[in-house]
């Protein structure tokens, strides 16, 4: 039998339909794994295999809400999510992604897109890494070496000096609005130009900057993350026609299944090897995307095809 | 003046009494979920109402070119120890696909000027008016643009692909590929003799997106708001369908 190509309706290039649904399957094997949407690995993928750089920017958000949404559900059962916090996370993550498509249609005419995406994945992937990978490093230190110092459990952040004060029960906490919402805004814009639900910093900040509890982070995260990369495909669908659906679904399909095999993976393994698994992989991602920026390209030329409207 | 009307006498049969005659395998194209791209078969003959003149032999040149669409060739360079888009020049038409077949190397078959009338050649057929005033190094930029289309398929001359047997029938195949864009494109068929154009004659291939392709791209074009709801709500469907499918597994 003849390899089982798919001409993508949007995209316009014909791609193996066993790639993608492996792509789709490899990344959220991963996701389920760590508990990430994985964004931050689909999109680069896709520019690996040929897809132009904004439909897999496009797609890649619309791919994350089905994997968010498969997430979500699990905690919910558990009444792990704060919703609370999630709505208010939501109000900057909206401004945030608005701010971010014009962002990103300000760059794609100025041909820089490229460099806008390149840019961001290896600052945030890179900062995030080292950080995760300095604390999980820590954290295993500490288990084997039992009187270290610990961290302490309730600390006056500057959320608590902050006004506009709020109460999020589900959290326990009772600390201003502002800093969720700068929060929420600046994984929204990151939504937009890096086409990733921004999980990767949505917890972290969750945790060090907001003082939540550990268990509702990762249902809350999730929780909003659906709305900001699902307001994110559909300004992608209406102002640039950059999500391609037929993508989309393969990748889903790989993605879903992927990720509830991973989920049953994840829990034979410690959480401190599967921080740091996670941080060298979110580590190897920026570096890659760094010598691209850093190393001579072979061909030193690209086209863009301008569409007459 | 007698001496004149008998070279006009000897050279006419070789300009006006040749034509060509040609069809195609199929003059339509439909892009399908699975379309793997096409084979055109492009057939003729050339007539005569005359025997065959003596001299230079007769030589068959194809082309098939997609619509035209304006490029924007971008090139890098280094800033700040990074490579980054720097230079741009906009090609003002530029064909989506681009195929020369022939009998036998371009170059001894078809002359300069010809060329630019006609527009055969790859170079040629790129219209890019007005780029050298904006642009110093704008040919740069045009060598790009053909190397890589040439490096992706899209753009391709291959000499000695069209076979012409006893002068008379001609027959080649033109590969459309896989990443093909819709539109009309333009087969054309060159009679030559001695490097000039003799007969021609143009047809086209109708390449139109069917079925679930024509329908998501025109939901996408034309209704870009319930094209992006559906979106989301696939997304969100499969996300629950799989988490309940999998809690059904284990269950």
């Amino acid at each position: 039998m003849a390899a089982m190509q798919i001409y993508l309706p949007i995209a316009e290039v014909s791609v193996n339909i066993f790639v993608l649904l492996g792509l789709g399957g490899i990344v959220g094997f991963l996701s389920g794994m760590f508990g990430v949407g994985g964004g931050f690995l689909i999109t680069p993928l896709l520019f690996f295999i040929g897809i132009p750089p904004a439909i897999a920017v496009a797609t890649g958000a619309n791919q994350v809400v089905a994997s968010s949404v498969s997430g979500v559900l699990a905690h919910l059962r558990r009444r792990t999510v704060d919703f609370r916090m999630g709505l208010v996370l939501l109000a900057g993550g909206l401004a945030g992604s608005t701010l971010g498509i014009g962002v990103f249609a300000r760059f794609s005419a100025a041909g820089q897109v490229d460099l806008l995406i390149q840019l961001s994945y290896v600052l945030f992937l890179g900062l995030i890494g080292v950080l995760m990978l300095q604390e999980s490093l820590r954290a295993l230190h500490r288990r084997t070496r039992p009187g270290a110092k610990l961290r302490r459990s309730h600390e006056h952040l500057l959320v608590h000096r902050l006004p506009l004060k709020m109460k999020f029960r589900t959290s326990g906490l009772y600390i201003s609005v502002i800093p969720p919402v700068c929060v929420g805004a600046l994984v929204g814009f990151l939504a937009a130009i890096m086409g990733v639900g921004g999980g990767f910093i949505m917890v972290p900040a969750m945790i060090y900057v907001l003082g939540m509890p550990t268990k509702v982070v990762v249902g809350t995260s999730l929780f909003q993350i659906i709305f900001i990369t699902g307001f994110t495909t559909v300004m992608h669908a209406t102002t640039s026609f950059s999500v391609d659906m037929a993508l989309a679904l393969l990748l889903i399909i790989g993605g879903v299944i992927g990720a509830q095999i991973g989920a049953q993976a994840g829990l034979k393994l410690k959480a401190e090897q599967l921080r740091i698994l996670l941080a060298l992989l979110v580590l190897a991602v920026a570096a890659k995307i760094a010598l691209d920026l850093l190393l001579q390209p072979a061909e030193l030329y690209s086209l863009t095809p301008m569409r007459l409207p | 003046m007698i001496r004149l009307f008998a070279f006009l006498m000897m050279i006419a049969p070789a300009f006006a009494q040749e034509t060509v005659v040609a069809g195609l395998s199929q003059t339509k194209v439909s892009i399908t979920a699975q379309f793997e791209g096409s084979e055109i078969l492009i057939y003729g003959a050339v007539k005569r109402n005359a025997p065959e003149p003596e001299g230079p032999p007769l030589e068959v040149i194809i082309t098939a070119e997609g619509p035209a669409m304006p490029v924007m060739v971008r090139s890098k360079d280094r800033r700040f120890g990074l490579w980054v888009n720097t230079g741009a020049v906009q090609i003002d038409q530029a064909p989506s696909f681009y195929a020369i077949a022939t009998t036998a190397p371009l170059a001894q078959i078809l002359t300069e000027t010809e060329d630019l009338r006609h527009r055969i050649s790859i170079p040629r057929a790129i219209r890019a008016v007005g780029v050298a005033a904006e642009n110093l190094d704008a040919p740069s930029f045009t060598e790009a643009l053909i190397r890589i289309r040439a490096a992706s398929g899209a753009y391709g001359m291959r000499e000695g692909a069209v076979t012409l047997s006893e002068d008379t029938l001609f027959r080649a195949d033109v590969a459309l590929p896989a990443n093909l864009t819709e539109g009309d494109y333009r087969v054309r068929i060159f009679l030559t003799r001695g490097g000039v154009v003799i007969d021609s004659l143009e047809s086209t291939i109708n390449v139109r997106k069917e079925g679930l392709e024509r329908w998501l791209t025109n939901l996408a074009r034309q209704q870009p708001l319930v094209y992006g709801l559906l979106s989301l709500l696939i997304a969100v469907v499969a996300g629950w369908a799989a988490s309940a499918g999998f809690r059904l597994l284990r269950a």
